[in-house]
């Protein structure tokens, strides 16, 4: 428990440190793309339902995948499609 | 070993989310920085499906195909303007996946089975993070997608209050707190799993957390709506922190704390850019659909009248400019006139008027929501400038040109302190030496207030919908 507070703790303090450097105008494309980050519950939901004997645990944590699932690939693809879209003036 | 080899891949997948992310600083490296943070996840997956050792690997797959067949679908089709609520959705997404893992791992230990993930034994410490995954995920869940139908329009964008609502709050948060007391005392003073407590539990935690959220986002009003598209962003990844701790799982927790200070650090910036607390903006019920009678103001601007002008005018006064800004706001996006603005930006360079764009912090429904629409139309983003960058150039420009922007300008925010828009830092708009408004009608804005820079003496108002005026002053600007 101490040990997963530390690496949170850490963690968030460098989240602070890299994002609060990120300009104004990729705010959005920040939000999409930390908001796939957060999809990371794909790899719990794996875990837990790919594990378990249970028929429960394993028909809800198939749904967490799904959902989790949308949120990466949804996430980084809408993006990179936003990403592409900034140019320098040629 | 296996689990080692797992592990590295968590580490590795966490410092390529962190590089990631720290290439959004630049838009030269920003797109890069994404499809890294995406290979990353790649890794993260790929380790889990491969290394640890699933029983039902078919419907896993199953699982993530179907998952991302959809986040495929809804990325490629959304239009650049609907993006607000699709972030929104995809927050809640995250949100429902998290408490799903939660109650996963609530069947897990009610099958009492010997399987490992993590910490067998369930302990005081489980009862607390799973319901605390939970209840933030289904906040998360719910409260998103009360956002998306703000966004989206599908429920009024007023914000909804009743008697009592701050009452229900408190009986929701004391019955989620209660039913993780209960599911800790009763499974972990007994030494064996009280499917019971355990099940109705949760379900009364997640049912909490659904109203929780419902009620966190049904008071907050339209012109607010960033602030919470942005605290909704830090929900999800402190939602998937939190399903970390409950499978102590190190790529959950990194991953969630980046994104859960992500969020709070944009929402810190949009409420510093509306001089309100965060509490404030929770539960100010701020500002409407617009339409609603002019509320507040000390200054009445009754009797006052507006000089309404042309687009032949507007045409010739631009093209004889040095320097002119332009002031996006949401609605440029509703007029869908991000386009038409790019045009005559460039008509007007060729004629050798500097042309530049100044973008407030809140303009629009989500942080950078007008960056991502001029790019879209191909300006550069290196004439788009923030408020703090371009702000003393005002004095020294000829035109200023708002596009659908309002309370952003309005300079009752300078000076008028029984102004609910007081102190919110504005751009200088009436600063410049003519400054034209281009607006449906005289409605106010999201903020429900009057403007008084719509009745300053060097501001002229070019009524109608904001594409079709571009158009028309474009064309004008070609013939001179």
């Amino acid at each position: 428990m101490l040990e997963n507070l530390i690496v949170f703790i850490l963690a968030s303090i460098i989240g602070s440190e890299v994002i609060s450097k990120v300009p104004a105008t990729l705010h959005t494309p920040l939000m999409s793309g930390s908001n796939a980050i957060s999809g990371i519950t794909i790899v719990g939901a794996l875990i837990v339902a790919g594990m378990v004997g249970d028929a429960w645990a394993m028909w809800i944590g198939v749904a967490a995948v799904i959902v989790a699932t949308i949120n990466v690939v949804g996430g980084f693809l809408v993006t990179d499609r936003m990403l592409q879209m900034f140019k320098k003036k040629d | 070993m296996k689990q080692n080899i797992i592990n590295i891949a968590y580490l590795v997948s966490g410092i390529m989310f962190i590089y990631g992310l720290k290439r959004l600083q630049s838009p030269a490296t920003a797109r890069k920085g994404n499809q890294l943070a995406a290979i990353g996840m790649l890794v993260a997956v790929v380790a889990t499906l491969f290394f640890k050792e699933l029983l039902t690997p078919i419907q896993m797959l199953m699982g993530v195909v179907v998952g991302a067949g959809i986040g495929l679908y809804l990325a490629k089709k959304v239009e650049m303007t609907g993006m607000p609520e699709l972030v929104a959705a995809f927050n809640g997404f995250g949100g429902i996946g998290s408490a799903l893992v939660a109650g996963a791992e609530i069947a897990r230990f009610m099958a009492h089975n010997a399987a490992d993930t993590g910490g067998d034994e369930f302990t005081a410490i489980s009862a607390v993070t799973i319901s605390l995954s939970i209840l933030i995920g289904m906040i998360t869940f719910t409260g998103s997608f009360v956002a998306f139908g703000k966004l989206s329009e599908r429920i009024s964008g007023n914000p909804i209050s009743f008697l009592g609502m701050r009452f229900i709050t408190i009986v929701f948060l004391v019955a989620a707190v209660g039913a993780t007391v209960w599911m800790g005392m009763e499974n972990v003073t007994f030494q064996e799993i009280n499917a019971d407590a355990m099940l109705y539990g949760a379900i009364v935690v997640a049912v909490s957390g659904a109203f929780l959220g419902i009620l966190l986002v049904i008071p907050i009003g339209g012109a607010d709506m960033p602030v919470v598209v942005a605290l909704l962003n830090s929900y999800s990844g402190l939602a998937a922190a939190a399903t970390g701790f409950v499978l102590n799982n190190n790529a959950l927790i990194i991953s969630g704390a980046l994104v859960g200070a992500s969020g709070l650090i944009l929402t810190n910036i949009m409420c510093v850019a509306m001089n309100r607390s965060l509490l404030n903006v929770l539960i100010g019920g701020f500002g409407g659909d617009g339409g609603d009678a002019a509320a507040g103001g000390g200054v009445s601007t009754a009797g006052m009248t507006v000089n309404s002008t042309s687009a032949d005018d507007v045409a010739i006064l631009l093209s004889y400019a040095n320097k002119v800004i332009f002031i996006p706001g949401y609605g440029m996006a509703v007029a869908q006139a991000q386009h038409a603005v790019r045009e005559l930006g460039e008509e007007l360079a060729k004629k050798g008027v500097i042309v530049k764009y100044a973008v407030h912090p809140v303009a629009g429904r989500m942080p950078g929501h007008m960056n991502v629409l001029l790019a879209e139309a191909n300006v550069p983003y290196d004439q788009l400038f923030e408020m703090d960058e371009i702000n003393a150039e005002f004095e020294t420009t000829d035109v200023a040109v708002v596009i659908g922007a309002n309370d952003v300008v309005n300079p009752a925010a300078r000076h008028d302190k029984a102004s609910p828009i007081y102190g919110m830092p504005i751009l200088n708009a009436d600063k410049a030496g003519t400054s034209i408004v281009l607006k449906r009608s005289m409605r106010p804005g999201y903020a429900g207030i009057d403007n008084e820079l719509f009745y300053n003496s060097n501001n002229q108002m070019l009524f109608g919908d904001a594409k079709e005026s571009i158009a028309a002053v474009t064309n004008e600007v070609k013939q001179l």
